[in-house]
């Protein structure tokens, strides 16, 4: 047997960050710096959470839905949220076995509020109209931000993504077809979408995070951009999202409800009203508008079924 | 299709009519209770699946209604959306709530309920497909084609939980033994083709409603023999949904079924 000598941390280090920065993938197994698994352990337990989370707005209307075709169509893309949270919820998972946590843990972490889920999920949801929004222009934004991670240094997680944002893409046109529908509708439809984008279009700013640390003091986008995580800042993610959808916006006659909002031909950006950072800063604390009653759906449904999985534990046994 | 619809007479249109409402009002409302669960199933690997069968459930509702739509009784969306209960011919099991509280608050939902209900619901389902391969009326043997793969997986799915839950922790027993008293209390209708009865078995559309219980009753056997349990006996029905007659439990679900296609429904939506 060859006896090398052990690696120094700081050689450790360094070979890892040759790794990725020439565009290697890391797997669950490989040495990895506490720092990059601990961001990831983060960032993907939050991303699964929030699929999860973001099943519940929407799942209010899958028996609502207003024909038998939007019934189909809203239970599959519910469903496939449900997926998406399973698929990371399994990523995060393995990265969490050395620390011997599970599962388990994370929805603990979610009940004691220390695992967050993404803003956009706190908000409340009104009408019809709501469940078109969300799929179109949330997922939309979700498409922005998942695609920007597609290349992650993370296999596993770059792997999860790629199936993800295939799915979004359909969740994207489901949404916006509900909305043409009501926007090519009567009068009373055409409102119910300018009120749903009149109620969301701070939300759908926020959805990309605050500009910089300044704004909020505190943001996990260096470190996700320095282990070649994600590519682009929550800015730059924010100005694709608005060169992408504010043509289509106004080409449905809907009205973007923010009079300062132009692009500026020089710096060749979207200037806008920034959406109140101070509310940000309350709704990721769980203090939206949604977010005591979402989680207490979550943690009753946890435990109201807890004797299934006690269950099938002894099952298993 | 025009032409079987000329060859038929009033009656056997009228028996027709009626056993597809019944189909269909019971694979809409099977769904219904199934999408109350959608994010909050036990597990998340559960979620999606489960989600699966009520997606199919539903698609199933929305071709025994397109049926309808052909056969001239209004659009589909109309049929599912717009009658009153006292016009619905679904089986009072699958009416009935999944448990306490309303699916928009904190609803406290009883999986064990879900599980019985599902199982003896997929299958008496998979008794009258297997038997509408064979019916008289082509339309419905083509459903019933298509049906019988997607049920073969729901079958499968609520059986295992089924076996599962009842040879597993005292509590999943007991909370299964409760469940199963009040399904087979409510199942007095779910074999019965209600006042068509006649019609619609003179016509060859269906087997009779003794012969399909009882392929449900051999299906259940060899699992009850295995969890040492006595076959379910069939009550008499209190109210019998084939004939219009419901519970509470089913105007609630069509008020929020609908409450949304109710705005307009003149509409596209
Ligand atoms: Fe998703
Ligand atoms: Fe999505």
């Amino acid at each position: 047997m060859v006896t090398m000598r052990a690696m120094t941390a700081d050689e450790k280090m360094e070979y890892f960050m040759e790794r990725i920065e020439s565009g290697d993938k890391i797997q669950a197994d490989d040495w990895m710096p506490e720092e990059y698994r601990q961001t990831l352990i983060k960032l993907i337990s939050m991303h699964g959470i929030s699929e999860i989370m973001g099943a519940l707005p929407e799942k209010e209307w899958v028996p609502k839905a207003p024909s038998l075709y939007r019934k189909l169509g809203i239970m599959a893309k519910v469903q496939d949220e449900m997926g998406h949270g399973q698929l990371l919820l399994r990523v995060a998972e393995d990265l969490m076995k050395p620390y011997g946590k599970t599962r388990g843990d994370i929805m603990q972490d979610l009940f004691n509020e220390d695992l967050k889920f993404h803003n956009v999920f706190h908000m409340e949801t009104k009408t019809w109209a709501d469940a078109g929004l969300i799929g179109w222009l949330v997922d939309g934004a979700a498409i922005i931000t998942q695609t920007n991670m597609l290349d992650a240094s993370y296999g596993p997680y770059a792997k999860a993504l790629q199936r993800i944002c295939a799915e979004e893409v359909f969740h994207a046109q489901h949404g916006e077809s509900i909305i043409m529908a009501l926007a090519e509708g009567t009068k009373e439809q055409q409102a119910m979408v300018q009120d749903a984008l009149n109620r969301w279009w701070p939300a759908l700013l926020m959805f990309f995070g605050p500009p910089s640390k300044a704004t909020t003091g505190a943001s996990k986008q260096e470190a996700t951009i320095k282990y070649r995580i994600r590519k682009n800042t929550n800015e730059e993610l924010r100005q694709s999202f608005l060169d992408k959808y504010i043509p289509r916006i106004l080409s449905l006659s809907l009205t973007i409800p923010d009079d300062t909002l132009h692009f500026d031909q020089e710096k060749k950006h979207w200037v806008y009203q920034q959406p109140d950072w101070t509310e940000f800063k309350n709704i990721i604390k769980n203090n939206g508008p949604k977010s005591q009653a979402r989680l207490n759906l979550r943690r009753s449904s946890y435990e109201n079924n807890a004797w299934v999985r006690e269950a099938l534990s002894a099952v298993v046994e | 299709m025009s032409n079987i619809e000329r060859m038929m007479s009033a009656e056997e249109k009228k028996a027709l009519e009626a056993l597809i409402f019944q189909l269909a009002d019971d694979d809409f409302l099977f769904s219904y209770r199934g999408s109350e669960w959608l994010g909050l199933a036990p597990h998340i690997e559960e979620d999606v699946a489960s989600s699966s069968i009520t997606q199919d459930s539903m698609g199933h509702a929305a071709m025994y209604y397109k049926l309808l739509e052909d056969l001239g009784l209004g659009k589909a969306d109309d049929l599912a959306h717009l009658r009153p209960a006292q016009e619905r011919k679904n089986s009072v099991l699958t009416e009935r709530v999944n448990g306490d509280g309303y699916y928009m608050d904190t609803p406290q939902y009883d999986w064990a309920y879900t599980v019985v209900r599902s199982y003896f619901y997929t299958q008496a389902k998979r008794a009258k497909i297997n038997s509408l391969r064979e019916s008289s009326y082509e339309p419905l043997r083509d459903i019933a084609v298509k049906v019988s793969m997607e049920l073969y997986y729901h079958v499968m799915h609520w059986k295992l939980w089924f076996e599962q839950l009842l040879s597993s922790t005292e509590e999943a027993k007991s909370k299964m033994v409760s469940a199963l008293k009040l399904v087979v209390d409510d199942m007095g209708d779910l074999f019965s083709y209600g006042e068509q009865k006649e019609l619609i078995e003179r016509f060859d559309l269906i087997d009779s409603e003794e012969k399909i219980q009882n392929n449900w009753l051999e299906a259940l056997r060899p699992t009850f023999e295995k969890l040492k349990l006595d076959l379910p006996i069939i009550p008499e029905p209190k109210l019998n949904g084939r004939n219009g007659q419901h519970t509470d439990e089913l105007q609630t679900a069509i008020d929020t079924l609908s409450e949304v296609y109710r705005l307009d429904t003149a509409t596209n939506w």
